[in-house]
C-alpha cells in the first residue's frame, strides 16, 4: 500500500509535514502471524501495566522481600543492555579500527541499540516504586555520587543521546535534508568516541551493581571481577545479536536488499565470528582462572554446579567452537546456530546473576508470573515495531539513492 | 631526635599505605569520626522477650501493633510496617530472645548503593530514609548485608520500611523509643565507643555467661547495633558470613577506574583511529565516501 507516500527524489518530501504523516500509516498486510500474536499480546501487557500502577508491583509480580528484582530488571534491563552491546563494537571496528567492510551492519544495528535502550528504560520504569522521582538522579541535589546505579543511569542516558547523533543522518536522509544531513555527520566521531566510553563503563558497570551482593549471589556466579566479565561478554553477546538479527533481516527485507547482500552479509559474519570466538574464549578462561582462584569449582557437583556447567560449557564453550567451526567452514547455518546458543547464554549468565543465583538458597523461590513475561515480552514486541516501521522508511538497509522507487513492504506495520 | 616505637611504626604504615592503595582501602578501623556514632547494645541474656521495645516501635512511628508473639517454632520476620522484631530461639542455655532490626552499619551498603540519597547515614549515626528522594529502584535491598530495608510491594506509593533509630527523638536528645521501654534492662544506648566498651566489660566480668564476641563490632565493618550473647551468634540465627570490611569497599575499586577510564578511552580511541587511519583517508569528520 505505498500508493499514500509523497517523495520526490532522493526522498526529499514535498512538505514535511505531509509526508510525516504519509509515512506514519502502517504498510503492506496487517494479517502477518506475528501482528496476530503481538498485537494481542501488548493489548493485555497494557492492561496489566495499569494493574500494577493501581494497585502496586505484588498485584502483577512476584518479586520478593528477598528477591527484589525480578524478570523486569533482570532480562529486560541487564540481559537486554549485553544484547544492544553490538553497537559499540561495531563503531570500535569501523570508526576506529576503520574495518570498512562492516559499514553495511552500523546504521541498524545503532538503531536497535537506540531503540534497546530507550525500551529498557521504559521497563526499569515499570519496575520502579516511584517512578516520579526519577528526576532525582538527573536533577537536584540527590546526586549519590557513590552508587553504580547512580553511574549506570548516567551512562544509560548520555548513551541514548549518543546513538541518537550516531543515527540521526539517517533521519535526515529520511527527511531529506542534505545539510543537516552533513552537520550531524560531522558529530558521528565524537558520538562514536564518547559511546565506546560510556558502554566500558555501563556494561561493566552492570556487572559491579552486583558487587555488594556478597554472600547473595551464588560463590560460582560471584566474582570481584563480574564487571570485567560482563564487559567482555557484552562483546560477543552484542555481535551474537547481530548475527542473529542479520540472518532475521536478509529475509524480512529481502526487498530492499541486492543480489550481492546475501554474499556480502556472510563475509561479514564470518569476520564477526572470529571476534565472537576470541571473545568467548578469553570469556572462558577468565571464569575458569577466577573460579580456580575463588576456591568455588567445589560446588561443581551441586545443583548449582551443574547448573553452572549447563552455562559455561553448553552455551559458552560448544556456541564458541561451532564459531570457529563455522568460520573454518564457511557454513552460515552453523554460524547462525553458534550465535543463538550464544545469545542463550548470555539470557542464563545475566538471569543467574541478577535473579536465580541471587539468593538461590532462598525458600520459596522466585518464579515469575505470567503476567511479568507478558509485559517483558510485550516490551521486545513494541520495540520491533518501531524497529520495523523505521527500517521500511529510513535508509538504514539500503542507501537513500536506492530508495528512490519504494517498493510495497511484503511485511505488515 | 629521638623517635619512639609508635611513631616509626605509625610512619611505616603510612609509608605502606601510599606504596599500595589496595591496603589502605583494606583497613577495617572505623575512621574517628565513627567514634562519635550513636550505639545500642542488645545484652540477649537480659532480654525477656517481653515486646515491650516492638509495641514502643510501632507507637513511635506510627505503625500497626505486632499481633504474634515470639514462639520459637516460627521465626517472626520484618516486614515494611514492622521495624523491630523479638524472636524466641531455643539454645544450648535454654530459650533466649533475640531482636531485629536495622543495623546501622557505619558505612551502610544501602546508602552507598542510593542513586538518590534517599538512604542516608546521618552523622548522629542512623540510617535514614527520605521518601521524597526515593525512586524505589530497590538497589538498597540488592546491596544490604542484614537484609533490612522492606519495600512495601502492595501499594502504588510503596515506603521502605526500616528502623530509623527514631532519628526524630535523638535530634531532641531523647534516647530510641525501645531503648526507653525496656522494662529489663536489656538496651543500652550511648556513644558507640562507650557501648562497645560497656559490651566488652560485661564479657570480661562474667565469661561463664557470654560468648567472646561483640556481634557487630567488627561485621560489615562495624555497625551501630551491638548484641552481646550466651551462646555463638550462629546459633541464633544471626548472620556469621559477612565481611569484616565495609561493604561499600567492594565497588571502590571500580568507582575508583571510572574517571580514568573517561580520560583514556577518549585519547585512545583517538589515537587509534589515527594510527589505523589509511593514507588516503581524509574524513575526520567522519563523512563517509557513498
Amino acid at each position: 500500500m505505498s500508493e499514500g507516500i509523497v517523495t520526490k527524489p532522493y526522498g526529499r518530501p514535498a512538505s514535511t509535514w505531509k509526508f510525516l504523516l504519509s509515512e506514519l500509516k502502517p504498510r503492506g498486510n496487517p494479517w502477518t502471524i506475528f501482528n496476530m500474536i503481538s498485537v494481542p499480546t501488548v493489548i493485555v501487557a497494557a492492561v496489566i501495566i495499569v494493574i500494577r500502577f493501581i494497585y502496586g508491583l505484588s498485584a502483577v509480580s512476584n518479586v520478593t522481600q528477598s528477591v527484589p528484582w525480578g524478570l523486569w530488571k533482570g532480562f529486560n534491563v541487564v540481559t537486554g543492555v549485553a544484547f544492544a552491546g553490538g553497537a559499540y563494537v561495531l563503531t570500535f571496528m569501523v570508526y576506529i579500527l576503520g574495518m570498512e567492510k562492516y559499514k553495511p551492519l552500523v546504521r541498524v544495528t545503532v538503531l536497535n541499540g537506540f531503540l534497546a535502550y530507550t525500551f529498557y528504560a521504559i521497563a526499569l520504569i515499570l519496575d520502579l516504586g516511584k517512578p516520579w522521582n526519577i528526576i532525582n538522579p538527573i536533577i537536584g541535589n540527590s546526586f549519590g555520587t557513590s552508587s553504580i546505579l547512580f553511574l549506570v543511569a548516567w551512562h544509560f542516558i548520555l548513551y541514548i543521546f549518543a546513538q541518537l547523533i550516531e543515527f540521526s543522518p539517517a533521519v535526515a536522509e529520511w527527511l531529506g535534508s542534505e545539510r543537516a544531513r552533513r552537520n550531524l555527520k560531522r558529530l558521528t566521531i565524537g558520538a562514536v568516541v564518547f559511546g565506546i566510553t560510556l558502554s566500558t563503563l555501563h556494561q561493566s558497570g552492570l556487572g559491579a551493581l552486583f558487587l555488594m551482593a556478597k554472600g547473595k549471589i551464588h560463590p560460582l556466579w560471584y566474582s570481584e571481577f563480574i564487571p570485567t566479565l560482563f564487559f567482555i561478554s557484552s562483546i560477543f553477546a552484542g555481535l551474537s545479536m547481530v548475527i542473529f538479527q542479520g540472518s532475521i533481516l536478509q529475509r524480512v527485507f529481502a526487498y530492499q536488499l541486492d543480489k550481492n547482500s546475501d554474499e556480502n552479509h556472510n563475509i561479514m559474519i564470518r569476520g564477526l565470528s572470529r571476534v565472537c570466538a576470541i571473545a568467548m574464549f578469553v570469556y572462558f578462561f577468565l571464569k575458569i582462572v577466577d573460579s580456580v582462584h575463588n576456591h568455588t569449582l567445589t560446588y561443581l557437583m551441586t545443583p548449582m554446579g551443574v547448573w553452572f556447567m549447563i552455562e559455561m560449557i553448553g552455551f559458552v564453550l560448544i556456541p564458541m567452537l561451532l564459531f570457529v567451526r563455522g568460520v573454518r567452514l564457511g557454513t552460515p547455518f552453523t554460524i547462525k546456530l553458534a550465535s543463538i546458543m550464544t545469545l542463550i547464554g548470555i539470557v542464563l549468565n545475566r538471569m543467574n546473576v541478577s535473579v536465580i543465583a541471587y539468593r538461590w538458597d532462598e525458600i520459596p523461590r522466585y518464579i515469575p508470573t505470567w503476567m511479568e513475561i507478558v509485559v517483558t515480552v510485550s516490551i521486545i514486541f513494541v520495540q520491533i515495531w518501531i524497529f520495523r516501521w523505521v527500517l521500511h522508511r529510513m535508509p538504514v538497509l539500503r542507501t537513500m539513492e536506492s530508495m528512490t522507487a519504494p517498493k510495497p513492504a511484503t511485511q505488515g506495520n | 631526635m629521638s623517635i619512639d616505637r609508635r611513631e616509626f611504626l605509625k610512619t611505616l604504615g603510612v609509608a605502606g599505605a601510599s606504596l599500595s592503595g589496595a591496603t589502605a582501602l583494606g583497613n577495617t578501623k572505623p575512621k574517628p569520626n565513627q567514634e562519635e556514632f550513636f550505639a545500642i547494645l542488645h545484652d540477649i541474656t537480659l532480654c525477656e522477650g517481653c515486646q515491650e521495645c516492638e509495641f514502643a516501635c510501632a507507637t513511635a512511628n506510627n505503625l500497626p501493633e505486632p499481633s504474634d508473639y515470639p514462639d520459637s517454632e516460627v521465626k517472626r520476620k520484618l516486614k515494611p510496617d514492622q521495624y523491630s522484631v523479638i524472636n524466641a530461639v531455643e539454645t544450648s542455655v535454654g530459650e533466649v530472645y533475640t531482636k531485629q532490626q536495622c543495623m546501622h552499619c557505619a558505612q551502610p551498603a544501602c546508602a552507598s548503593a542510593c542513586l538518590t540519597q534517599a538512604m542516608k547515614k546521618q552523622k548522629e549515626g542512623p540510617v535514614t530514609w527520605t521518601e521524597g528522594k526515593c525512586m524505589g529502584c530497590r538497589y538498597c535491598m540488592v546491596s544490604r548485608p542484614f537484609d533490612i530495608p522492606k519495600f512495601e510491594f502492595d501499594d502504588n506509593n510503596p515506603k521502605i520500611g526500616k528502623c530509623q533509630m527514631c532519628f526524630d527523638r535523638l535530634k531532641q536528645g531523647e534516647v530510641p523509643a525501645c531503648v526507653e521501654n525496656c522494662p529489663a534492662g536489656a538496651l543500652t544506648f550511648g556513644k558507640r565507643s562507650e557501648i562497645l566498651h560497656e559490651a566488652h566489660r560485661r564479657i570480661i566480668e562474667d565469661p561463664d555467661t557470654y560468648v567472646d564476641h561483640v556481634y557487630g563490632e567488627y561485621e560489615a565493618g562495624g555497625t551501630s547495633w551491638l548484641n552481646i550473647s550466651p551462646v555463638p551468634f550462629g546459633e541464633l540465627g544471626f548472620k556469621t558470613d559477612l565481611e569484616t570490611k565495609p561493604y561499600p569497599e567492594l565497588t571502590k575499586g571500580f568507582l575508583y577506574s571510572v574517571p580514568s577510564v573517561f580520560v583514556l578511552w577518549p585519547a585512545l580511541l583517538m589515537g587509534l583511529r589515527e594510527a589505523t587511519k589509511k593514507d588516503d583517508q581524509e574524513d575526520l569528520e567522519g563523512e563517509d565516501h557513498e
